[in-house]
């Protein structure tokens, strides 16, 4: 009856009517994911161009994808399958027993076992290869305990894979046995099931995603990485250091693209699976769960002590051994120490300049870096306009996880290099490098980003339109403040990422962005493996530094600006 | 769907003409909303006049909360104007709408304390400011708490500083999105008291969001009853509850009991053997089947047989108590042994002294039945 009083009525699309601040939101939307096109999506399209190319540039089609078919290939891709298997098969059981002693027994020093565990993410992957040189090399430590054996070769690669990977098998597995419900195993045992059965029925079960991603990763980190291999290699030929040989010895980018796109699969694969994993595991722990409070048994508790320590010994074994090389005159013919190999500027590899470079470069990744993905996950999470940039920017944001840094780095130089590429002028330049580096290691800092975000409530920005604020004032005054802790996380983790990164910027340094990681590369390729340990070793006690660093910011900032979370 | 029939009877006379020169405080002219292919809303129509306090009550999924935010700006409508006095702000954005909303979640900033929280939207001097978060927190009888963050408050306390963060800006329209659900049974009811006091003393235009009928009938001047998208009916508490125009709205707010018959030739229903009474029973029904409708508090038991309209006998079923009051089964035979439901107050009950089994008088009032039928009946 109201109706027929009141004619006016339009039919239309359901539009949100926007305010300024709701339009400058969503163009700064879309210029976070014009970001991510230009410095992610465009470099991909450039390798898939290059594919397509000859040595000279000249359009072949199919015909460098021949490549995947001939007898070096099955060569280089049966060594490279053969050593990511075995890895894998040896950090997965031996990160689940370290995840389980920590979160599933009662033994004391957790703590410090936790801390020692993340050693390897403070070091660049050359680092072990370098140890196991000092260690079980021709005139190693330990020559004697390889037998006829040559640490050049499979078994020096995944020694050193092992010390690499399993950091970050282990973070994974932590969280897979944290969402433990202590209520199944009340009911397993009031129903008579025993150790080996609640093992097999209760914890194996909710566990299996954590492993199967586990298992994914240290895969694909393994047959994508070439800081290992390059090392101690040998003549043991794999597919991630041939791309390096394709492209930076030969000048062959089209066969080396072609690699790179392949070793795109794994990536691929272990991400989409990633996915689907985080899915089934979200649903696996209701809200109701009650937490697992791990029990007192004397037994367990001193094997799980007797294992982590056994682990950490030989995780400090591996960093402790390049150490140490530092610091020897000339090992092992005169055992005095010394500072002598820590005189870069006297050696080739870029010097005491490498290492600014390096800092210039991990500070410009923690600052730019964390700016960019904190701004891009808050318009993701937070804004209601420019639907498609969000979208876009959510599916771009997590894919740099599933682009291994070499490909990253190849296609970077095809992009930027490219004649013609108004871009072409960052080529070379350190903003690059740092553009590179975030876009690298953008997915992980994305996800702490949004998972933070994801804490706030979602009507906070609903009450401020409300009340007339316009987003910025909320951001500033509620959802950073809130988000610190997360920001300072994201920023300390480009840090150390950016100080121990070799594979994407392998490609891209100059001698006037020269890094201390490539110094490494560089000077163990010049024979000189003392300076080049000497160098891991100055990477390491920064990355260590900046982590006591930040966790001294964060314990400041928690205290000064997150007293109501006491309450 | 069934609907009353004195809509049918009365039409022309519930039409209620607003008054002539004060502009609504909203109005609502044909709103739609669909999700893909389901209808949120349906052709939604609502005026709240000037000081009104209102309330969207139905199931979740009636589209309720829907149409808030649809009013608030932060959902928009595919079709449809709204108003707010007198200005139409269809396509201006929350920010440009004149009003306050308070979540179910409070959605208090945790890291602000509460005098930052209630001066969130305020511009001007910061002793301005100080002097209207003070007035706001004696308003709502919280003076004293300013310093304090909303993680050391109590549910009902976070609630009403969320309240008068709403009310800071003194907007001319208060949103309220089931905002005592999250609260004890205790804690809500005294806030139902304070609330609806606070809305009264300000005059402000309030219009609050629940599923909760009781909190709906003691704090509106007027219920939307909404199902499907639709609105079922619009009516003060008392009209709702005594008066409801459809099947539906009679089994969400209260208890009913129903019962299906024939209507006769001379103006009444049979049911089994029993011919009942109806008030208002349209002639053009004769033949047809109708349902009957009435209130567990409306039955009437009798202690001795002393005959009468709509008078039978029925079996006593079982009593249940409900606190104040009972609630009493009676099977009856002369209506195909069907089960009515009767609502008895403890005196009462006492004089009546019923045993199991035995066999009571009930009186079934004709002022207190209501007739529904089909909607396509009424048309026909």
């Amino acid at each position: 009856m109201t109706a027929a009083l009141n004619p006016v009525t339009r039919t239309r699309t359901a539009r949100l009517p926007q305010s300024g601040s709701d339009r400058l939101a969503g163009w700064l939307a879309w210029l976070s994911c014009v970001f991510l096109l230009v410095f992610l999506g465009l470099p991909l399209a450039a390798i898939l161009g290059k594919a397509l190319q000859d040595k000279s540039g000249a359009y072949v089609g199919l015909k460098n994808f021949g490549g995947l078919f001939d007898a070096h290939f099955a060569y280089l891709l049966t060594n490279s399958v053969t050593v990511s298997l075995a890895t894998t098969a040896v950090v997965i059981p031996l990160a689940y027993g370290f995840a389980a002693a920590l979160m599933r027994s009662e033994m004391p020093f957790k703590g410090v076992f936790r801390m020692l565990a993340l050693i390897p993410l403070l070091a660049p992957s050359l680092l072990p290869g370098i140890s196991l040189v000092y260690l079980f090399g021709n005139q190693g430590v330990l020559k004697s305990w390889m037998g006829d054996g040559s640490i050049y070769g499979p078994i020096g690669i995944v020694l050193g894979e092992i010390f690499y990977t399993f950091p970050h098998a282990l973070m994974i597995l932590l969280t897979a046995l944290s969402l433990a419900d202590a209520r199944l195993y009340e009911a397993a045992t009031s129903l008579g099931a025993g150790r080996v059965r609640q093992f097999l029925t209760v914890t194996l079960p909710s566990v299996r995603y954590g492993l199967i991603s586990a298992a994914m990763l240290v895969f694909t980190l393994v047959i994508t990485d070439f800081g290992v291999p390059k090392i101690v290699g040998g003549r043991y030929d794999i597919l991630a250091v041939e791309i390096y040989k394709q492209v930076i010895g030969q000048q062959h980018f089209g066969l080396g693209s072609v690699y790179g796109l392949f070793l795109l699969l794994p990536a691929v694969l272990s991400w989409l699976v990633d996915r689907f994993v985080q899915r089934k595991q979200k649903a696996l722990l209701t809200a109701r769960a009650q937490p697992l409070v791990p029990r007192r048994h004397l037994p367990t508790d001193t094997i799980a002590v007797l294992f982590c320590a056994l682990v950490c010994a030989w995780l400090i074994l591996m960093l402790g051994m390049s150490v140490a090389a530092a610091f020897i005159k000339q090992w092992p013919y005169n055992l005095a120490p010394s500072l002598g190999h820590f005189d870069f500027d006297n050696m080739d590899g870029g010097g005491w300049l490498a290492y600014r470079n390096s800092l210039k470069l991990a500070l410009g990744t923690a600052l730019v870096g964390g700016l960019l993905v904190f701004v891009g996950a808050y318009w993701v999470e937070k804004i209601r306009t420019a639907p498609v940039a969000r979208t876009v920017t959510g599916f771009l944001a997590v894919l740099p996880m599933a682009v291994p840094g070499m490909v990253l780095g190849l296609g970077y130089i095809f992009f930027f290099n490219a004649p013609g590429n108004p871009l072409n002028v960052l080529y070379g330049t350190m903003a690059l490098l740092v553009l590179c580096t975030t876009v690298h290691y953008y997915s992980t800092a994305h996800l702490t980003a949004v998972t933070a975000l994801k804490q706030l409530d979602g009507e906070f920005e609903h009450v401020a339109a409300s009340l007339k604020v316009p987003f910025w004032t909320t951001l500033r005054r509620v959802t950073l403040p809130i988000c610190l802790p997360a920001v300072l996380e994201i920023a300390r983790y480009f840090f150390v990422s950016a100080m121990t990164t070799v594979s994407a910027v392998i490609f891209l340094y100059t001698p006037d962005t020269v890094l201390s990681s490539v110094a490494v590369l560089n000077m163990d390729d010049a024979g000189d493996t003392a300076a080049a340990a000497a160098m891991a070793t100055v990477v390491v006690a920064t990355s260590a530094v900046i982590c006591l660093i930040f966790g001294g910011a964060s314990w400041l900032a928690l205290r000064r600006t997150q007293g109501w979370r006491k309450h | 769907m069934n609907r009353i029939l004195e809509q049918a009877l009365n039409e022309g006379q519930t039409v209620n003409q607003p008054g002539v020169g004060v502009p609504d405080a909203l109005s609502l002219n044909q709103i739609n909303k669909s999700f893909g292919s389901f209808n949120a809303l349906n052709d939604i129509n609502l005026n709240v006049k000037k000081g009104e306090f209102v309330c969207l009550l139905g199931p979740s999924g009636c589209g309720k909360t829907t149409l808030l935010r649809i009013i608030a700006g932060l959902e928009s409508a595919n079709a449809g104007q709204i108003v707010m006095l007198g200005r139409d702000v269809t396509l201006q954005p929350a920010a440009k709408r004149d009003y306050g909303i308070v979540f179910q979640s409070y959605a208090l900033f945790p890291n602000l304390t509460v005098a930052e929280n209630i001066a969130y939207g305020l511009k001007g001097r910061s002793q301005d400011k100080q002097t209207r978060v003070r007035d706001l927190l004696a308003l709502i009888g919280l003076s004293g708490i300013e310093t304090k963050f909303p993680g050391q408050l109590s549910g009902g306390q976070q609630q009403r500083v969320a309240l008068a963060r709403a009310l800071a800006t003194s907007p001319g329209l208060l949103l309220l999105d089931e905002p005592l659900s999250a609260l004890d049974a205790r804690v809500r009811e005294h806030l139902r008291r304070e609330i609806r006091a606070l809305q009264q003393r300000l005059g402000i235009t309030t219009i609050m969001v629940t599923h909760d009928q009781e909190e709906a009938l003691t704090m509106a001047d007027r219920i939307v009853v909404m199902n499907h998208g639709h609105i079922e009916q619009i009516g003060t508490p008392d009209d709702i509850y005594a008066m409801p125009q459809s099947r539906f709205v009679a089994e969400f707010v209260g208890r009913a009991n129903w019962l299906a018959g024939e209507v006769q030739p001379h103006g009444t229903v049979r049911i089994g053997d029993t011919q009942l009474w109806v008030n208002k029973l349209p002639p053009l029904l004769e033949g047809r089947t109708v349902t009957l409708f009435i209130r567990p508090e409306a039955v009437v038991l009798h202690a001795h047989w002393q005959g009468g309209e709509n008078t039978m006998l029925a079996h006593l079923g079982g009593v249940e108590s409900l606190g104040g009051f009972c609630r009493v089964s009676l099977i009856v035979p002369a209506m195909n042994n069907l089960t009515l439901i009767a609502d008895v107050s403890r005196t009462e009950l006492a004089t009546l002294n019923l045993q199991a089994g035995q066999r009571v008088p009930v009186s079934l009032p004709p002022h207190a039945l209501r007739v529904f039928t089909d909607e396509a009946q009424v048309k026909a």
